[in-house]
């Protein structure tokens, strides 16, 4: 955006990187085999039989993934497809020591949503040339997130798991379209947002050194936020219904640039929290147990805090440098291999592991928000900044949960987490980005042609940053 | 749209460093209390999956852990569970992280858990060789202070004694040293009922013994306090003579009976249980032979309270002393006490109450030349390798009485066995010093305590022993005496020492 005539940077080009890329890949793999190859070692004593097809397969997704990205993408950031290589390599590796003690087959089927994972990043790549051309599908997205955050609580399909109604079951796949929807309802702000931000960032008077928006303007704000308690309430989803606004909030702030929205955001979300908290046994629960855990658990008590407080033990048993795999006991921790992955983590790699976690994801959120600081289009940024932002809130509510910093909800890790939707969606999230990314860092077209082309896009991208 | 972004990216960053700050707070600053935290099965977990060190006497393991294929690698055994339950204590699932409950009962499974379990300093380079060698880690070993045979001895002498109902505790401890070369408390238990893996058992056998009248858990011979009777008079003797008031030789007040000052009839009344306490003064050695309840009522009258006090607590009453075994009872001497109450306390009844380990204390004190030395039962640790890496050095805990105070007490200790009612002690050949106490209990119902305080040999001692009955159902109220019940006890426990 900071085109202004005179603009030092205006003579800059982004390298390609896609060398830099390929050897980040490389080191990718050798966490996820080496954490595969550690984990036999560690549990069974003895390197995993399958360990080169295990290898094979992981290092021909990821070299897979690198031809894509190099033949489509080719200015693509270099950084977040070895980071969630990394990741996921991680992940598989933790599912399966979970695997070997507590008797499950997990981490193979999490291949295969991995290997369907990448199919989908690699069409997102191939088909968005531009992600662009998504502002067409607005509404589509929009109306594609409704029906899917409304099929769990169909008969037939609708699943309740563990007090959430977030599931839907057709035969013998299980699937959260939250996931998914999260992707769409990014796709569906950043269009809306990016043709209506005028008249959200303009209008309105100002009130004790706030800049109020206008009533009928509040219309999209409170309506994300009756989805949101609508989620919390019917479907009993503390995570999805913190994130989805927390997301719309976010996006509307930058879209706007007006901090009014996030007081009267900011705002609702206190009050629709305090009511839910009032009204609702099970939010209470959860933040009773947040605060003082060890009264819910153990003999005498009804255990409500079992898993937080059997995580918080595991990841103190694990220290500064963890058990090792095989070291520690994660499996005593319910769904260590789904909402808990990072309690295992922090039990046998310990704080060590878990910062390097914790750094990864940093990178891939700053990388986002890089790549939305220096898109060339408002859609492209609102864009690249909510698939950050929503990717930053997810890992501080669920780990923040985890680690006892926030009271619990359930989310999946993205990535490390067992489950197919999360890391299907999260492929595609990484698809998105690399593609703003991609057409952010390519060199300028010459400005002759921009102006030839005059097209609508450029009266969106003059708009003056300072 | 650049403005918010930085925003949202600094907001963003916030977060992060919230998740870093709060996981490291977790994993490295709370991890320590988490990991002790009592119901923390993983540290649990890991202490039954290595071997833990063994529990010694002499050279025999009586704690120790074999390898098991249940659903833990290893079986806290102990292989003589009666005779050390009070000093072994056990070790399961449930006190295994007890480290962090201070009211909680610590026997030597708890306070040397440290080392049985491998984590003590004092094992770091073992430790470190292990992890280099990539070795399972194992605990060390803790050799105990308990002569086997004295134990033996002890054990089997109250039992015989108490029959299996009975109540009663015995310490003997070596004067030099202050080392414990016997514990024995009655009724006891089977500590490896209570280290099984089967959980629920575990739980059954604890409510059962917790249930139990007889209160088998309790370690009396450290643990419960009781009017120490006549074995008191030692130190009522030894106040009088470190004192200067009088010496073995002298003659002493005496005396059929003798009123209390500032009392009227029979309540404040001392006699002799028909025993010959001569007419007005006596000899000291014979109002000690006859255990002279005048005669010490009337010394400690003449002594005072403050003074008799000093004497008590320079013995180790109303003080903590020993830290091998947890929670210890204090002995007691009062405060503030008038007259009668201090001709009371000069024969061991009133308020004062003492730990069969406290009595033992005294007697081992006089035997040591007046220095009563701090009673420990943990005497070396040692490697997995059974190599000592650290051996207690004894502690003298206060100088009770003087050497020639000492002296004078043995003179008139030792003739109280060769002459009077500690006479069932004697062993042939040996100079042996006690003194029997037979305590009112103060109810009606309830029997007498018999005790009975002695060491030997008189002129080198190596043992002290004391020995306190505080029920024995089999034996007729009459016959509850300190020299006939407890004295054979302690002849047995001395001869296993001495003939070594």
């Amino acid at each position: 955006m900071s085109q202004a005539t005179g603009n030092p940077l205006l003579g800059f080009v982004h390298r390609r990187r896609r060398g830099a890329e390929l050897f980040l890949l490389v080191l990718a793999l050798a966490v996820g085999i080496g954490a595969y190859a550690a984990v036999g070692i560690g549990v069974e004593g003895t390197v995993p039989a399958d360990l080169v097809g295990y290898g094979g397969w992981l290092a021909a997704l990821v070299i897979v993934a690198h031809l894509v990205v190099r033949a489509t993408a080719t200015y693509a950031d270099p950084v977040l497809l070895p980071v969630v290589a990394a990741l996921n390599g991680l992940g598989l590796a933790v599912i399966h020591r979970l695997d070997l003690t507590e008797d499950t087959g997990f981490a193979a089927q999490q291949l295969i949503w991995m290997t369907i994972g990448v199919g989908l990043f690699v069409a997102t790549l191939l088909f968005l040339r531009d992600h662009r051309i998504l502002t067409r599908f607005t509404y589509t997205s929009g109306l594609g997130a409704i029906v899917l955050l409304l099929l769990p609580m169909l008969p037939l399909i609708g699943n309740e798991v563990r007090g959430a109604r977030i599931w839907i079951r057709l035969g013998p796949l299980g699937f959260q379209p939250g996931e998914v929807a999260k992707v769409l309802l990014v796709v569906a702000f950043a269009g809306y947002l990016v043709l209506h931000r005028d008249a959200l960032a303009l209008a309105g008077r100002r009130l004790l050194f706030v800049d109020l928006p206008r009533g009928r303007d509040l219309g999209p704000i409170l309506g994300m936020w009756l989805i949101s308690l609508g989620i919390l309430v019917f479907q009993r989803d503390l995570g999805s219904s913190l994130l989805f606004f927390g997301l719309f909030l976010f996006m509307l702030y930058v879209a706007t640039e007006r901090a009014g929205w996030l007081v009267v955001g900011g705002g609702l979300f206190l009050g629709g929290a305090l009511v839910a908290w009032q009204l609702f046994s099970h939010v209470q629960t959860r933040v009773n147990v947040w605060l003082d855990p060890f009264s819910y658990y153990g003999p005498g008590t009804n255990d409500t805090a079992f898993q937080p407080v059997e995580a918080t033990f595991g990841m103190a048993w694990g220290g500064l440098l963890g058990r090792g795999f095989g070291g520690g006991d994660p499996g005593r921790v319910p769904f260590a291999e789904s909402d808990f992955i990072m309690a295992a983590i922090g039990e046998e790699l310990g704080l060590t592991g878990m910062m390097a976690v914790l750094l990864l994801y940093g990178l891939i959120v700053e990388r986002a928000l890089r790549a939305a600081l220096i898109s060339r289009d408002g859609f492209g940024k609102l864009l690249a900044a909510g698939l950050g932002g929503v990717f930053a809130l997810q890992v501080f509510v669920v780990i923040g949960g985890v680690t006892g910093l926030i009271p619990l909800t359930g989310l999946t890790t993205p990535f490390l987490s067992y489950g197919g939707s999360s890391l299907v969606a999260n492929w595609v999230i990484i698809a998105l980005l690399l593609r703003v990314s991609d057409l952010a860092r390519r060199p300028v077209p010459e400005l002759a042609t921009v102006e030839e082309a005059g097209g609508d896009d450029d009266t969106q991208v003059i708009r003056v940053a300072r | 749209m650049n403005k918010p972004i930085r925003t949202l990216s600094v907001f963003c960053l916030l977060m992060f460093l919230a998740l870093m700050a709060n996981v490291t707070y977790l994993q490295y600053w709370r991890a320590d209390s988490l990991n002790d935290d009592g119901r923390n099965r993983r540290a649990v977990d890991a202490a039954f999956s290595q071997p833990r060190g063994a529990i010694l006497v002499g050279r025999e393991p009586i704690a120790s852990s074999e390898p098991s294929d249940d659903r833990y690698e290893y079986q806290r055994t102990y292989s003589q569970p009666l005779a050390y339950a009070h000093v072994t204590g056990w070790y399961n699932y449930f006190n295994a992280q007890s480290g962090a409950c201070s009211s909680c009962q610590r026997r030597v499974e708890q306070t040397q858990d440290d080392l049985l379990s491998g984590e003590d300093d004092r094992l770091f380079v073992t430790r470190l060789v292990d992890l280099l060698s990539n070795e399972e880690s194992a605990g060390g070993n803790v050799a105990l202070t308990l002569d086997p045979d004295a134990q033996r001895a002890a054990f089997d002498g109250l039992r015989e004694v108490l029959g299996p109902d009975g109540e009663g505790a015995v310490v003997a401890l070596e004067p030099r040293t202050g080392k414990v070369l016997a514990m024995v408390s009655l009724p006891t238990f089977d500590p490896n009922r209570l280290a099984s893996h089967d959980l629920s058992e575990v739980t059954a056998a604890g409510d059962e013994l917790e249930d139990d009248p007889g209160q088998p858990l309790l370690n009396r011979a450290i643990q419960t306090t009781l009017p120490p009777g006549s074995t008191f008079k030692v130190v009522t003797a030894a106040a009088a003579i470190e004192n200067g008031l009088y010496e073995a030789g002298d003659d002493v007040p005496g005396g059929p009976s003798f009123q209390l000052p500032q009392t009227t009839g029979d309540t404040g009344l001392i006699d002799n249980e028909g025993r010959d306490c001569g007419a007005d003064r006596i000899p000291f050695a014979q109002s000690m032979e006859n255990s002279c309840n005048t005669t010490f009522a009337r010394m400690a009258i003449e002594v005072g309270a403050d003074r008799m006090r000093d004497q008590a607590e320079a013995f180790g009453f109303n003080q903590q002393y020993f830290e091998d075994l947890l929670p210890q009872a204090t002995a007691r001497f009062p405060e503030e006490m008038n007259d009668p109450q201090t001709g009371q306390s000069g024969i061991g009844q009133f308020d004062v109450a003492a730990t069969p380990l406290q009595m033992a204390m005294v007697v081992a004190g006089i035997a040591n030349g007046g220095t009563v030395m701090k009673p420990y039962l943990v005497d070396e640790v040692q490697s997995p390798e059974f190599e000592q890496i650290d051996q207690t050095d004894p502690e003298a805990l206060s100088e009770a009485v003087s050497a020639s105070t000492a002296n004078q007490l043995t003179d008139l200790l030792v003739s109280t066995v060769d002459n009077g009612t500690a006479r069932p002690a004697a062993i042939p050949g040996v100079q042996v010093a006690g003194k029997t106490g037979t305590a009112q209990s103060g109810n009606p119902d309830v029997p007498p305590y018999a005790w009975f305080v002695s060491f030997a040999p008189a002129d080198d001692p190596e043992v002290a022993v004391a020995v306190m009955i505080q029920k024995a159902p089999g034996v007729d109220r009459g016959e509850i005496a300190g020299g006939l019940l407890g004295g054979p006890i302690a002849k047995a426990i001395m001869e296993a020492v001495i003939n070594k």
